[in-house]
């Protein structure tokens, strides 16, 4: 196959297209600039988005002798992640970058272009892998190692983005193996640290960054009852589930903290309430997904588990499709759940697909406070 | 073997001067020692400015060697706005074009940021040629004012010829001195700086198939030029620092080969041109010859092609061993929408689709006929793949 490994100038992509070239694939490897302006030398955790990084997988590249390139990616990065995910926090969600990255960046342009260029798959470093089922269909399933897992982020692909997809790292033991394999392959990368920030905010500052492209607009913090505690400079500067930084003078009647159980942009304000009264039991998605085929009798309930971050638990719960929603009900209330995470649903290891939560339900009534 | 049609970058070093580049790198001495070595690496040096003045009409005096077009652009640039305004800081404006090399725009910025300059951008037409009546009339009103201007002789993108000796002769009765990037141009045209008129040069050997890392400022004897570097005062305190002999003289064995060949340049590599952008518009009709109707190199052909990303095109034939260029500045491997064509009028769209195919003497028929036997699957999958933004 004509594979299009995608190279970020980390560890794990490098080894990911070692692994494709091994396999006998024809690889080009491909870094994508997301950034119009790259910084030159990659600071703190964030991975991919500066000229080092660009060299990292170009040396890469080099070492495996595979050809190279870098493919402009900015101007979509920017109007389908960066001002999405702007655009999320003044709606009062809470989003997830990287999924919208993969979602509409590395598995649709970078795919999309790939196969017009004559490729058949598009190769990533991700955790995650693909196994067939017994008809022959493909199914996207959590990696082996589970602490780097990353298949929730890949919960968005579909059917026919599968097709074209190889992730060579999931049957992978752990992450320590990667290094040692990079290591071995003469690669220059495999003591390179690990990406874990948003990489377009610069030093890790979300919510400064935030403040800067969404302006600032003075509303007022309020608890259930709708009583004012206080003031803040800009509802998007919140998220669902968030504790410090409220401001708020007067200790609650209880004592205990207080933190933001929603946000309500039309009005520019911040509800607040005691831990408890972030637990939600039910969560609700306009828009879902189906990562390969879709199962059958969707209407009924059907026992699943559900992730609704990055680094989350599976928790268990049950979901359907309701007038055209997908509804999940977990078993258990769970916290800090917020409007704008996407929801994934796994049956065992694979994923079933996802949705982006558009409502929860709280467990816990007002008149509860 | 995969075909080469990017001589605008880098051409291929010559076998004539490699030979002679690596007898000269045997020799030990520092032109600037006064024992028995450093006076045969003077000689060796000093034989190879000679030689390089005659292949570009000047005085030996005016060549002084650099690392490149780069270094001789800021030298010239800076160290003639300097010079203009001491000890009187009257003359501000630095008038030059926005289809320049960045080794110019960049240091005219450099100076309006840093040195209280103003940049002056003459208006370039939609085929890349100068407005040389608006130039006229700016200078005409505005000379007393104006610290230098510096325009370049051929465009590195587009291959379009500026009118250097109309340009020197609106500036010439009111003093003003003239800067030209010649990068492009030497070893393509004829180029002669005594008739000229130029106050400085730039100049660079890569260009010709001399090796990288030597250039040239041509500077007249009468041009007051402050330095920009300090040190030991060498090339008339312009361009401190140690000489290479060997890399002088691989700079003129190229340039003199350069010379001898312009004949063919003109003739069968601007046959070959021509064949070629006739075979691109057979493939892509509605393809774009970025300099129109306008002079330009005779190597250097520069299309757009709409609705196809450059890096789509460039990508297709480099994997079907044809390599070419989309000739804008690269950023950690990103080709730039062209700056040139922005310059032009030409959309954001356009300036990012845009192939330039460059070629020199060693250039063969069977190299023009890879592309054009490449051109159609590059086309027809960059159109499929289409343009980055949505």
């Amino acid at each position: 196959m004509k594979v299009l490994a995608a190279m970020s100038g980390g560890v794990d992509s490098a080894v990911a297209a070692a692994r494709a070239v091994e396999a006998g694939h024809e690889v080009v490897g491909v870094h994508l600039a997301l950034s119009r302006n790259s910084g030159t030398l990659r600071t703190g955790s964030r991975g991919c988005c500066t000229i080092e990084d660009s060299m990292d997988a170009q040396r890469a590249a080099n070492v495996l002798g595979i050809p190279f390139y870098v493919w402009d990616f900015s101007e979509r990065f920017k109007t389908d992640v960066v001002d999405d995910f702007i655009a999320e926090y003044q709606a009062g969600r809470t989003p997830n970058p990287c999924m919208r990255c993969n979602e509409r960046i590395k598995f649709a342009a970078l795919l999309e272009k790939a196969l017009a260029l004559g490729f058949d798959a598009v190769c990533t470093g991700h955790y995650a892998s693909l196994l067939t089922d017994a008809d022959g269909n493909l199914e996207l399933h959590r990696s082996d190692e589970l602490a780097k897992d990353q298949s929730y982020v890949l919960g968005v692909l579909t059917a026919d983005q599968l097709k074209h997809s190889m992730f060579p790292l999931g049957a992978t033991a752990s992450k320590d193996l990667i290094r040692a394999e990079a290591d071995a392959r003469g690669l220059a990368v495999a003591n390179k640290p690990d990406s874990y920030d948003i990489c377009f905010i610069p030093e890790g500052d979300t919510q400064d960054w935030l403040a800067e492209k969404a302006g600032k607009a003075e509303g007022e913090i309020v608890d259930r009852s709708g009583a004012v505690l206080g003031h803040h400079e800009g509802a998007h500067g919140f998220t669902v589930g968030q504790r410090k930084g409220l401001s708020i003078g007067r200790p609650a009647a209880d004592g205990r903290p207080r933190y933001v159980l929603e946000i309500r942009p039309k009005t520019n304000t911040v509800v607040v309430g005691p831990q408890a009264a972030l637990a939600i039991n039910e969560m609700v998605g306009n828009k879902f997904t189906w990562c390969g085929v879709a199962p059958s009798n969707v209407d009924e309930w059907m026992p699943v588990h559900v992730q609704v971050r990055a680094h989350g638990d599976a928790i268990e719960a049950e979901f359907r499709i309701h007038e055209s929603q997908m509804q999940i009900r977990v078993h258990e209330p769970i916290l800090g759940v917020a409007p704008g995470q996407t929801a994934v649903v796994y049956q065992g290891t694979r994923v079933l697909g996802q949705t982006t939560i558009d409502r929860t339900v709280s467990a816990i009534p007002v008149d509860a406070e | 073997m995969a075909v080469y049609l990017d001589h605008a970058a880098t051409s291929p070093i010559r076998p004539e001067v490699l030979s002679v580049y690596l007898a000269a790198l045997q020799e030990v001495g520092n032109p600037s020692s006064v024992h028995s070595f450093g006076q045969s690496a003077r000689r060796n040096l000093e034989e190879a400015r000679e030689s390089l003045a005659k292949s570009l009409d000047c005085h030996r005096s005016e060549v002084i060697f650099t690392a490149g077009g780069t270094e001789s652009d800021n030298s010239a640039i800076i160290g003639l706005y300097w010079a203009r305004n001491t000890p009187d800081a009257s003359r501000r404006l630095v008038v030059t074009a926005g289809t320049e090399h960045h080794a110019v725009i960049e240091t005219v910025e450099w100076l309006e940021n840093t040195q209280g300059a103003e940049g002056v951008f003459v208006p370039v037409t939609a085929e890349g040629q100068l407005d040389l009546s608006w130039l006229r009339q700016f200078v005409a009103e505005r000379h007393d004012e104006i610290a230098l201007i510096s325009l370049m002789w051929a465009n590195n993108e587009t291959g379009v010829i500026f009118p250097i000796s109309d340009i020197v002769a609106l500036a010439k009765p009111y003093g003003i001195p003239v800067h030209s990037d010649a990068v492009a141009a030497f070893g393509q045209i004829p180029i002669s700086f005594k008739d000229s008129g130029l106050t400085a040069m730039s100049i660079t050997g890569h260009k010709i198939g001399a090796p990288v890392g030597v250039g040239a400022l041509i500077a007249s004897r009468e041009a007051k030029i402050s330095p920009t570097s300090h040190g030991g005062a060498q090339e008339r305190g312009i361009r401190s620092g140690t000489l290479s002999p060997a890399l002088a003289t691989a700079f003129a064995k190229a340039a003199e080969v350069a010379i001898a060949e312009l004949p063919i340049k003109s003739g069968s590599v601007a046959a070959m041109r021509d064949r070629l952008v006739a075979g691109v518009k057979q493939i892509a009709p509605d393809a774009v010859f970025s300099r129109g109707s306008q002079p330009g190199l005779p190597g250097t052909a520069h299309f757009t092609f709409p609705g196809c990303s450059g890096d789509s095109l460039l990508f297709v034939l480099d994997m079907n061993d044809v390599s070419v260029s989309n000739g804008s500045a690269c950023r950690a491997g990103v080709a730039q929408a062209s700056h040139v064509l922005l310059a032009m009028g030409r959309s954001r769209a356009d300036a990012s689709s845009a192939l330039r195919i460059s070629m020199n003497c060693t250039t063969t028929e069977a190299d023009v006929d890879a592309f054009l036997a490449q051109l159609p699957k590059g086309y027809e999958s960059a159109k499929a793949a289409g343009m980055p933004s949505k």
